[in-house]
């Protein structure tokens, strides 16, 4: 299992040198550099700028410098528009936020999807059955960006019960929104995926010889069926939770959350391309360190997969 | 009184083009300590027959009549009932080693889950006696190896373990659903060997499901042959294959070929199984019978006893099927079997009895 | 909202059974198919929403650039649906149609989410046939780079693409089309393995095929199953993605607009109680993606029957 863990994290390491180098040479491919924007700066001025953030050196060195601050220090460096802002800073800020009601919407997604599909499962054509598939497939034309402002309109505007944006960490009126604007439609589709595969495993021979060894049905799906059933689940949340983070940019839009996506949507507004690249280079170490937790869950689960 | 009593037994399952008929009105009984075989192709029921006395039936079935084991109503009998009865009174055996062991339990858990269940073992005395019974089943080095997943036996092991869990609660019954088919030919002939070594040593009665004559003639003391849900004969398993008296246990015996006989042809049996979805109003067996009648199409026959311990379905005389005197000329394309064979494609029974082996080998392979 | 991996893996080996028996797969799936309510029902939405996109804007009264001065300022009084004013929708908080931007940002979406799923899934196929068949170590190197194009974090790097190189609508079908055939190509890679031994492709190469015509001649064709399907249930997420990022107000920009655009302004303005404004174009997004999924899934579920 250990020789496994390392030879995923083999692959994994050279996959993030790669995003950022790609990163960072998209960057500057970039037709003008980040400060011929809107006002146009006098070439001594453009000059000192370029100076002070090293855009004058060769691109192999700024790439080598760029490598070596990030991979050696965690350091993103200083932000293009605000100078007096460091990138380390601006996530800093956001990604505690984005990470709570991301984590919580992820459960959500997780628990409740999973409790919903192996009960509909379980009860296969009963109510229960047709009211999880009608609720799955009315969430999946509900993305977050549609569940936001639904939901302010009715908790928000009709109701008044929940504020309609911003965030306080002591206040978890403020959470109840984002979480289930981002979660409900992966909920949706973590319940659809656990019912089809429960469905499967529980009409499998393996269930059959558990129920001929007259085990009581409840451990039947509990030792027997859910391990199996969940293997499908579990490669789908390793996506789910990268959606997590990407649909962070339309929750810290909609509600004022304050996350990294907020970070990201401005930068991306003003070509703040050393925002960008920190976001996107964090994201995408988060993802692959997911991507490595679900194979290695997914390897712990299923003794047919070598490693 | 019998350890099994099986009354009018019918098997129905509801499908989207309709009811499918699937077991019809079974009497049967095992003796303790008896061995009983059931013959029959593919789809003739003898398996849903089996799943309907443990209620391992799929959710679209349903089973009516009575199944008494002991004396007890076991039939559609309370989830907390069966439970006590199955693995402890009645133990069964699939046709797939590899799929029926769950492939994510080590074997220890698998077998010992079984014992701390039904006998309250702690879960060191459970492993330790499943350890002995799969030396009892001749597991080469079974303290290593219960540490395995399924995947890591060969596929003759894997039937080994199964059949070692089925007995962990001695059980007074053990229903062996076609044990044989998904292994190699050799392998075949040690396994039924060793059933055949372990019903006597445990004493229990066996109800041996299968489609393959061969595996009944060296195990089963009864035999009831199995057509369209329905049982066509049953008698002692010498009268079966030295005087067969129904026509489609004749057919069945003529498709087995034998070295001791010249001949370079193998028969077979004209046309295909019936589609159970739409069952012929009469003898199901009709459109391939070569003594066939006129009443055949209408009637169904019902089961007599015409000796002590032999019964029939068939309006042919005795007489008759024996002197092979036969009514119609049937040639292997008969028309009528046509649009059978497109609802059944897997039913092709002569097929299956020849190659039986050979399939069943790479069936086993696929599935790994 | 999301394409189920382990169906498709099901609908590519049912495929593959199909070709082996020398049976069509397609028959059986049609009587299946119009069996089907829901799809039918989605079939008819997808019908009707394609015609309203074509069709819609004859009917309309106002453009879709046109502003109602009259309503300017009072949108809340004067700016509702009605037949009357023509503004069959209501107007937008700038006087606006909401009628004819709704036609105008369907036929935008539909045309993303089409010609999107339309380049993933023929990169995804090609790549993925090309994988299966050349095999060894060119399909080694072909796999890893899939896999480690997987771990890309893309809704970002979309987002970088859009900023850098100009949001126009042709980066956004490049983008949304490039990030979506990852999939597609590894169940068509192992559906091509699969069908890459059998007699007759051995038989084309004896004779001296080229390779690449029995990879378009006889191993796409037969994938035709799986695409399908992968298509239909792709274009849904496609809009889905294109309004995602117009709702953030980087994809489709000002006078063109999409159901994202719409519902962001929708959501904006809905404080002001124009609701309509929001509930038109979410309407429209919503029965379309119930129709995608609909016909997809049972598509699906014609050409590979199961209980589920």
């Amino acid at each position: 299992m250990f020789g496994y863990i390392l030879r995923r994290l083999a692959v994994a390491i050279p996959t993030l040198l790669l995003l950022i180098i790609f990163s960072f040479l998209l960057m500057h491919a970039a037709p003008g550099g980040p400060f011929t924007g809107e006002r146009s700066l006098p070439p001594q001025v453009l000059a000192n700028l370029e100076a002070k953030y090293g855009l004058d050196d060769p691109l192999l060195v700024q790439l080598w410098n760029y490598l070596k601050s990030v991979v050696l220090h965690f350091d993103f460096g200083p932000s293009f528009v605000y100078p007096d802002l460091t990138v380390n800073k601006l996530i800093a800020d956001g990604f505690p936020i984005t990470m709570t009601y991301g984590f919580l919407a992820f459960a959500l997604a997780a628990v409740v999807g999973i409790a919903l599909g192996s009960a509909a499962a379980i009860r296969h054509n009963t109510w229960l059955d047709y009211l999880a598939v009608g609720t799955a497939i009315g969430a999946q034309v509900l993305p977050n960006f549609v569940m936001a402002p639904i939901l302010v309109l009715i908790f928000t505007l009709w109701f008044k019960w929940l504020p309609g944006g911003g965030w306080s960490f002591s206040d978890p009126s403020f959470w109840v929104m984002p979480v289930v604007a981002l979660g409900t439609s992966y909920m949706a589709s973590v319940a659809r995926i656990t019912r089809s595969s429960m469905l499967e495993v529980l009409s499998s021979n393996h269930i059959r010889t558990a129920r001929a060894k007259g085990m009581p049905e409840s451990r039947v799906i509990l030792r027997h069926a859910l391990k199996p059933a969940l293997l499908p689940v579990i490669s789908y949340l390793g996506p789910v939770f990268v959606s997590m983070i990407t649909g962070s940019v339309v929750i810290d839009i909609y509600f004022s959350t304050g996350g990294i996506g907020r970070a990201f949507v401005d930068s991306a507004l003003n070509r703040d391309y050393a925002v960008m690249m920190g976001v996107t280079i964090l994201v995408g170490a988060l993802t692959i360190l997911f991507n490595l937790i679900v194979d290695i869950l997914y390897a712990w689960i299923d003794p047919k997969i070598r490693y | 009184m019998a350890l099994l009593e099986i009354r009018d037994l019918n098997v129905r399952f509801a499908t989207n083009d309709g009811e499918v008929k699937a077991v019809n009105g079974i009497n049967l009984d095992v003796e303790p300590g008896d061995s009983l075989g059931i013959v029959g192709e593919s789809g003739s029921g003898k398996s849903q027959l089996s799943f309907a006395l443990m209620g391992l039936l799929a959710k679209n079935g349903r089973a009516s009549g009575s199944v008494k084991f002991d004396g007890q109503e076991i039939l559609n009998a309370a989830p907390k009932v069966l439970n006590k009865i199955r693995a402890e009174k009645i133990a069964m055996i699939f046709q797939d080693p590899m799929t029926s062991l769950n492939p994510y339990m080590r074997v220890a858990d698998q077998m010992a889950e079984v014992l701390t269940l039904h006998k309250g073992m702690s879960k060191r005395d459970a492993v330790a006696e499943s350890v002995r019974m799969l030396d009892a089943v001749k597991i080469p080095d079974a303290q290593g190896r219960i540490r395995l997943y399924p995947h890591e036996f060969s596929g003759g092991m894997r039937q080994r373990v199964m059949i070692a869990m089925a007995l962990l609660c001695r059980p007074q019954l053990l229903i062996a659903d076609e044990p044989t088919t998904a292994l190699d030919v050799t392998v075949q002939a040690q396994i039924m060997q060793l059933l055949a070594e372990l019903q006597r040593e445990f004493g229990m009665a066996m109800i041996l499901i299968t489609h393959d004559l061969g595996v009944i003639a060296g195990s089963a003391e009864r035999v009831a042959v199995m057509y369209g849900g329905r049982i066509r004969e049953s008698a002692p398993v010498g009268p079966i294959f030295a005087d067969p008296t129904h026509p489609y246990t004749q057919g069945l015996l003529a498709t087995i070929p034998r070295v001791d006989q010249e001949g370079d042809e193998l028969s077979a049996i004209p046309g295909s199984p019936p589609n159970m979805n739409h069952p012929p109003a009469g003898c199901a067996f009709e459109p391939r019978c070569p003594y066939r009648l006129a009443r055949c199409a209408g009637e169904d026959p019902v089961l007599d006893l015409f000796d002590a311990d032999r019964a029939r379905a068939c309006f042919a005389t005795v007489a008759d099927v024996r002197a092979r005197r036969e009514t119609v000329i049937l040639s292997a394309d008969e028309p009528a079997a046509a649009e059978a064979v497109e609802e059944a494609p897997e039913g092709d029974l002569p097929v299956e009895i020849i190659a039986g082996a050979g399939m069943a080998g790479t069936d086993s392979e696929v599935k790994q | 909202m999301v394409i189920e991996q382990a169906k498709m893996q099901s609908l590519a080996s049912r495929m593959v059974e199909h070709e082996v028996k020398g049976r069509s797969p397609w028959a059986d799936a049609r009587k299946r198919f119009v069996r089907n309510k829901a799809a039918m029902a989605g079939l008819v939405i997808l019908i009707l929403v394609a015609l309203f996109a074509l069709f819609g804007a004859h009917f309309a009264a106002w453009s879709n650039e046109e502003l109602d001065y009259n309503v300017m300022g009072q949108v809340r009084e004067l700016g509702m649906p009605s037949i009357a004013s023509g503004h069959y929708f209501g107007t937008d908080d700038l006087g606006r149609d909401v009628y004819a931007r709704t036609v105008q940002g369907t036929g935008i979406s539909l045309m993303v989410g089409i010609v999107g799923a339309a380049i993933a899934v023929i990169v995804g196929t090609l790549y993925g046939a090309t994988a299966g068949y050349v095999g060894g170590r060119t399909d080694q190197i072909m796999m890893r780079t899939v896999d480690i194009l997987m771990s890309i974090p893309y809704m970002f790097v979309l987002i970088l693409l859009l900023v850098i190189f100009g949001r126009s609508i042709g980066m956004l079908f490049l983008g949304i089309g490039l990030i979506s055939w990852l999939d597609m190509s590894r169940i068509v890679r192992g559906q091509t393995l699969t069908l890459k031994n059998r007699e007759y492709i051995e038989a084309a190469r004896a004779t001296g095929v080229p390779s690449w015509k029995i990879v378009l001649r006889h191993i796409v064709p037969n994938l035709l199953g799986v695409v399908a399907v992968y298509a239909t249930l792709l274009v849904p997420l496609m809009i889905l993605t294109e309004s995602f990022i117009s709702f953030l107000g980087l994809g489709v920009q000002e006078p063109l607009t999409s159901w994202g655009a719409l519902i962001s302004e929708g959501a904006g303005t809905m404080n002001y109680g124009t609701l309509w404004q929001l509930a038109f174009p979410l309407f429209f997004f919503c029965i379309t993606l119930f129709g995608f999924f609909f016909v997809g899934d049972g598509l699906r579920d014609a050409l590979d029957p199961k209980d589920r």
